[in-house]
């Protein structure tokens, strides 16, 4: 043991290098790829699925199953589009912003019940399974009480929106704390967390990986429970996307129905995939949750 | 063969409720006939049994055990997360614990990690992050502050523990396995690198393992504890001088010796 020879100082200097020589040889390497070649990667495989439903949907207007003025092809629906851009723009502006409010409070009462059934026994035996039965009750089945509630106006799509997502959120968030590894409470006990400062510092960002994917959900329900509202609810005077959807049906105008069903489906996709699945993927990253070998 | 008379010393058969020989008024952690039964009157289930222990300044006692020795039990009743249902447990000092697993907070880096330990010491923001340069200084760590917890291989990730525990401003650390899912080479270094930590900061230490060897190569007593319930069954103090390394002929003997005493009573066991 040439080292212990050496005295205290060497054997310290060896004992640093070693570690320092081991935490190198197991911090993994990054690679490193452009920005835009990984856009590229995620971009093409979408782009060839929009190409092959065009065709497809094109192939069925030309095999003459049904006349062209009940299914138009994808040409005539692209007029009615940019024809009525300005119309679907205003629409989907007052759809998105009836989405963003109820979702907003839904957000605000999801999650304080949330955190409250998740953290006490009582409260979980008494309105637990109740959640989850909201969940699945389809919103839909709400509108005839919300009308005789708020008549036919905003209070009503609103009050149905709310519900429709609240009870998804709020089961994100108790599957989220329910999934909390124990020992990580016990880390935050030990160095002297309690009560809300363990809530604030542990426990909500430990559940916040589920926490997202029930805020995915409930946009979800969110926004089926708005187009439902919107078709049955209608307010004078005012476009919204689901009002467009039965003006055109009114009409007979399949074109200009395709095309706003064309710009809901869109809006799906972009808040789905903008807003929480960006979310989603920076917070596995983040928390470790992917399997970087195969990223 | 001079370190082998270690073992000669006297053992402790029965649980004594006495102050034990050696130990003074001002130990640090003094249990005496600590008890601590879960459940209640028909289906008890008792975990520590008469636990009297003293661990005296500075010292580095490991515990030993099979598996239902209690080994967290105890440790949770030092730590003050736990109340002895008989008994008493008395700390004088401010303690904290170390994990085995992962325990470091997987949404924080490493710095985060480290500095959350002093928020909650409520050390001001000013202060903190000068503090954690240091801490992570003392654990090797310099220049990995920004890293998250996944990136780090195990051996990094219980140093980070231990620059967290060292966070808390406490003089007497209770370790509850922190090296048992690591790789022998790993394991080997931060062996070295605990006890320099132990000698440098003055620190109490109380370390559980079920690993005979890394008790000889850390403790200057090993207790050795019975299982179901726990209860205190020998002592061997270490006199093997430092530094020593894990695969010597002396800490290899008297590992021999304690794993035969440790054998004999997990064999009790199968009796029944």
């Amino acid at each position: 043991m040439a080292t212990t020879e050496n005295g205290d100082g060497a054997r310290t200097d060896l004992l640093d290098r070693e570690l320092s020589g081991l935490d190198h040889l197991d911090t993994a390497l990054q690679s490193a790829s452009s920005r835009a070649a990984r856009i590229w990667a995620a971009a093409w495989p979408k782009l060839l699925a929009v190409a092959l439903a065009l065709t497809f949907w094109q192939l069925v207007v030309w095999s003459g199953w049904k006349p062209e003025y009940v299914l138009p092809g994808p040409r005539a629906v692209w007029d009615s589009f940019v024809e009525n851009f300005s119309t679907n723009m205003d629409a989907a502006w007052t759809t998105l912003q009836r989405g963003f409010k109820g979702f907003a409070f839904a957000l605000v009462i999801g999650t304080i019940v949330g955190a409250l059934v998740a953290r006490n026994r009582l409260l979980r035996s008494a309105i637990g399974s109740l959640i989850t039965g909201l969940q699945t009750m389809p919103s839909v089945a709400w509108f005839p009480l919300a009308i005789l509630l708020f008549k036919l106006d905003e209070g009503a799509i609103f009050f149905v929106v709310v519900l429709g997502a609240a009870p998804s959120i709020a089961n994100g968030l108790i599957s989220g704390i329910d999934q909390i590894q124990p020992i990580l409470l016990r880390a935050g006990t030990v160095l002297g967390a309690r009560r809300w400062k363990l809530f604030r510092h542990v426990i909500l960002p430990a559940a916040l990986p589920a926490f997202v994917s029930g805020l995915k959900q409930g946009w979800a329900f969110a926004w089926r429970s708005l187009l439902a509202g919107e078709l049955i609810v209608n307010i004078g005077g005012k476009f919204s996307l689901g009002q467009q959807l039965d003006a055109n049906r009114q009409l007979g105008d399949s074109a200009g129905l395709i095309a706003v069903m064309i710009v809901i489906l869109i809006i799906g996709i972009l808040v789905d995939a903008l807003l929480f699945g960006m979310a989603e993927r920076k917070i596995r990253r983040r928390y470790g949750l992917v399997d970087t070998a195969a990223a | 063969m001079t370190q082998q008379r270690a073992v000669e010393h006297p053992r402790v058969d029965e649980p004594a409720s006495e102050v034990l020989p050696g130990a003074g008024s001002g130990a640090p952690i003094v249990l005496r006939g600590a008890s601590k039964v879960y459940g209640h009157a028909g289906e008890a289930v008792p975990a520590l049994d008469r636990v009297s222990l003293d661990v005296r300044s500075g010292e580095f006692v490991c515990l030993l055990g099979a598996s239902g020795c209690g080994k967290s039990t105890l440790l949770n009743l030092v730590a003050g997360l736990d109340r002895p249902t008989a008994g008493s447990v008395e700390v004088d000092g401010r303690t904290t614990l170390m994990f085995q697993e992962a325990a470091l907070f997987p949404w924080l880096t490493v710095q985060g990690n480290v500095e959350l330990a002093l928020k909650l010491q409520r050390v001001p923001k000013a202060k903190r992050r000068e503090r954690v340069r240091e801490l992570l200084q003392v654990v090797h760590l310099e220049g990995f502050e920004r890293k998250l917890p996944h990136e780090l291989s195990g051996g990094m990730r219980q140093r980070v523990q231990l620059a967290r525990a060292l966070a808390q401003g406490a003089d007497i650390l209770l370790m509850d396995e922190p090296f048992g899912a690591l790789d022998a080479m790993t394991r080997d270094l931060l062996h070295d690198e605990i006890e320099r930590l132990w000698r440098e900061q003055g620190l109490t230490i109380l370390f559980v393992t079920h690993n005979v060897r890394e008790a000889v190569r850390l403790g200057d007593r090993v207790v050795l504890l019975s299982s179901r319930p726990g209860r205190v069954v020998a002592e061997f103090p270490v006199v093997i001088p430092r530094p020593r390394r894990i695969e010597s002929h002396p800490v290899a003997d008297l590992a021999a010796l304690i794993t035969n005493e440790l054998r004999e009573e997990v064999r009790r066991h199968g009796d029944d």
